[in-house]
């Protein structure tokens, strides 16, 4: 059976699956596990996406709780909490909505640690969603990954995968270090050939899975755009040009090891995402690749990202912001040229 | 555990006048010392402010906890700071409760609930929730205590935290230090309403506004929102009025200050108030004031002494605490 061919066999499985089951488990494996944010609790419906829906009734309006809107009182009580031991997980709603929280982001949960000598940390896990496809416009669905991982002390991941969306959610919970997982919105519903992971699944923060192994080029990606890398590799198998993704699942700390080691075998590497490639993660995993492999590179690499605007409303507008799974294949065949 | 009285009496007034009388040597020695050219460092004197702290200190368990702001070394030494893990991190040294990574905004010491300090204007206020949620969930009957200036009361985290800190009834204390200037601007200039304490309507919680520089008011003021957060009744906001002698930052010429204000209060500086008033009333003689002043002396001696004999960190140190694995060399 071809690897495509089991994956069909599969059954399907959503991101919010996999999300929802990963929140569950936590909560039944360990009380310290917390949560809040807006509309979380089952009164309010159990959050905008229904993901925390049950959680409430199941173990307590004390654990889940549902706050005003007031992203700083959320970011500060997660904080707080989490200085006396406890591991919340805040919902920012919406990506764009951590910019009213970024004193308690930047300031606090990331440097906390450092500034204290090592005395307190801040193991919280900021659970917020993203990503053009809904015609939102500008403040509703950027990426802003490259903001959280140019400050030091913050973690930020984000899953293309059901499994890995399960694996990396218990590990962030887990971690001892405030982490930023980040979720796509218009892949959340999309069902996918994997399985729903079992409550042992854990993937390691830091740590890269290549998706397709391959050996003329190298993609490198995470979010909705590796799922478009995906889609890409499998059109230019088609056609001859062997492909390997790389999906970074933490996009701080990033695998430098596992992405060299893929450059270093295919001597082309194209770098994928949705957010602004402008100062994107994009750069400095191009920089990198530079500064350890230069001249050894048969091209030089390549960046895909999202247009240098804000995201737009009108749908040929949108559609022309992000890369998608076309301009993937044709930077393909370009850097193969 | 009882419920602490509500009437500061005297010997309640002696212990105040103690930590009070700590923190005024302390204050006195920092500018000394930078003056001297011995430690180099941004300061903010809470010379003046010394009461409010004292009093908190002499309410509050070690398991309370406070997040204070950079003008809060005073909140720190009254809720039981050791002198020298102070000094040696105003001193930048390994031995500093931060190993001298954090200095005079960041002083954090645990063991004592001192969890955070922040240098942003307000941000005391939502982490002082998160440790009051935490103590609901605990079962626990220790409070959460968040200073803050009358500045930080017109910044949106504070108003954030006190409806948050009301609709989920948190044991959340806001004591707002109101010195009447915001960095160098008036209190009235810049305060809609010009009641600090009148805010908590707003937010349905009690808002008492009280003299910070007199021990028995403050006192009995403090132990009653503690008393009312143990008991599971949620937060109170007081606003604790009082005067800062040094300016913004130490070194501020504060011109802006109006000097017959200024030499109001210093002629009423409420901690040789409290020291006459001790002896008037025979709660202490001169003589053994003087040698608990004499003690906190010595106590400041050693801990500057041992501060600058500690070793410098070195620059492989930045690897460390970042996360809580190092980072790589």
């Amino acid at each position: 059976m071809s690897a495509t061919a089991e994956k069909a066999a599969k059954p399907k499985v959503t991101i919010i699956e996999a999300i929802a089951k990963a929140y569950h488990d936590a909560f039944a494996d360990d009380p310290k596990v917390i949560t809040l944010g807006e509309d979380l609790a089952d009164p309010e419906g159990g959050g905008i996406a229904k993901i925390t829906k049950g959680l409430s009734t199941s173990f307590g309006d004390d654990r889940v709780r549902s706050t005003p809107i007031s992203e700083q009182a959320i970011m500060g009580a997660a904080i707080g909490a989490s200085l006396a031991g406890y591991k919340p997980v805040a919902e920012i709603m919406l990506m764009n909505f951590t910019t009213v929280a970024m004193d308690m982001i930047v300031n606090h949960a990331a440097k906390l640690r450092f500034m204290s000598g090592g005395q307190t940390s801040v193991p919280i896990v900021i659970r917020t969603m993203t990503g053009l496809g809904f015609g939102s416009g500008g403040q509703h669905c950027d990426y802003l990954e490259a903001w959280f991982a140019h400050t030091p002390g913050i973690k930020v991941c984000a899953a293309s995968t059901p499994e890995d969306a399960y694996g990396l959610l218990r590990a962030a919970i887990e971690d001892p270090d405030p982490v930023i997982f980040i979720e796509n919105l218009p892949t959340y519903r999309v069902p996918m050939a994997f399985e729903l992971p079992a409550s042992d699944h854990r993937v390691p923060l830091g740590k890269a899975a290549v998706q397709r192994e391959g050996s003329d080029v190298t993609v490198v990606s995470y979010a909705r755009m590796a799922v478009q890398a995906r889609a890409a590799a499998e059109q230019a198998t088609a056609e001859g040009i062997s492909v390997e993704v790389v999906d970074l699942r933490t996009i701080a700390p990033w695998d430098r090891e596992t992405v060299l080691a893929s450059a270093r075998k295919t001597g082309r590497v194209i770098v994928v995402h949705e957010a602004v490639k402008e100062h994107g993660a994009g750069a400095e995993i191009a920089a990198v690749i530079n500064e350890e492999l230069f001249g050894g590179l048969k091209k030089p690499v390549k960046r895909l990202g999202g247009a240098f605007s804000a995201v737009p409303y009108s749908r040929p507008l949108e559609n022309a912001y992000a890369p998608d799974a076309d301009r993937i294949l044709a930077a393909i065949k370009d850097i193969v040229s | 555990m009882a419920d602490k009285q509500l009437v500061a009496d005297s010997v309640v007034l002696l212990e105040i006048y103690k930590r009070a009388a700590l923190l005024k040597a302390n204050d006195e020695r920092a500018r000394k010392v930078i003056l001297s050219g011995q430690i180099a460092m941004v300061y903010y004197s809470y010379r003046g402010q010394e009461i409010i702290p004292s009093v908190m200190g002499e309410v509050l368990r070690d398991d309370d906890t406070i997040c204070t702001i950079y003008r809060g070394i005073h909140d720190m030494l009254g809720k039981g700071f050791p002198l020298r893990e102070l000094w040696a991190e105003l001193a930048g040294r390994t031995t500093g409760s931060c190993k001298g990574k954090g200095g005079p905004m960041h002083l954090t010491y645990p063991a004592k609930g001192v969890m955070v300090t922040t240098g942003i204007v307000g941000s005391s206020a939502p982490i002082a929730n998160g440790l009051a949620w935490a103590a609901q969930l605990d079962g626990s009957d220790r409070v959460s205590i968040c200073t803050f200036g009358d500045g930080a009361s017109n910044i949106g985290a504070v108003h954030e935290a006190m409806n948050l800190a009301a609709v989920w009834k948190l044991p959340t204390i806001f004591v707002c230090q109101n010195n009447l200037f915001a960095e160098h601007t008036k209190f009235e200039k810049m305060t809609g309403g010009q009641n600090i304490a009148a805010r908590a309507d707003g937010y349905g919680i009690p808002g008492v506004r009280v003299d910070g520089n007199d021990p028995e008011a403050m006192y009995s003021a403090f132990a009653e929102a503690v008393a009312r957060a143990r008991a599971g009744e949620g937060p109170t906001l007081l606003e604790c009025m009082t005067f800062r002698f040094f300016g913004h930052n130490f070194g501020d010429d504060d011109s802006y200050i109006p000097k017959e204000q200024k030499a109001a209060a210093m002629e009423a500086d409420p901690v040789p108030r409290l020291r006459a008033r001790l002896i008037a009333d025979g709660v202490a003689t001169e003589a053994e004031l003087a040698a608990v002043e004499a003690e906190i002396e010595a106590r400041i001696d050693d801990a500057v002494e041992h501060a600058l004999a500690s070793p410098w960190p070195e620059p492989d140190d930045l690897r460390f605490d970042v996360f809580a694995k190092e980072i790589a060399a």
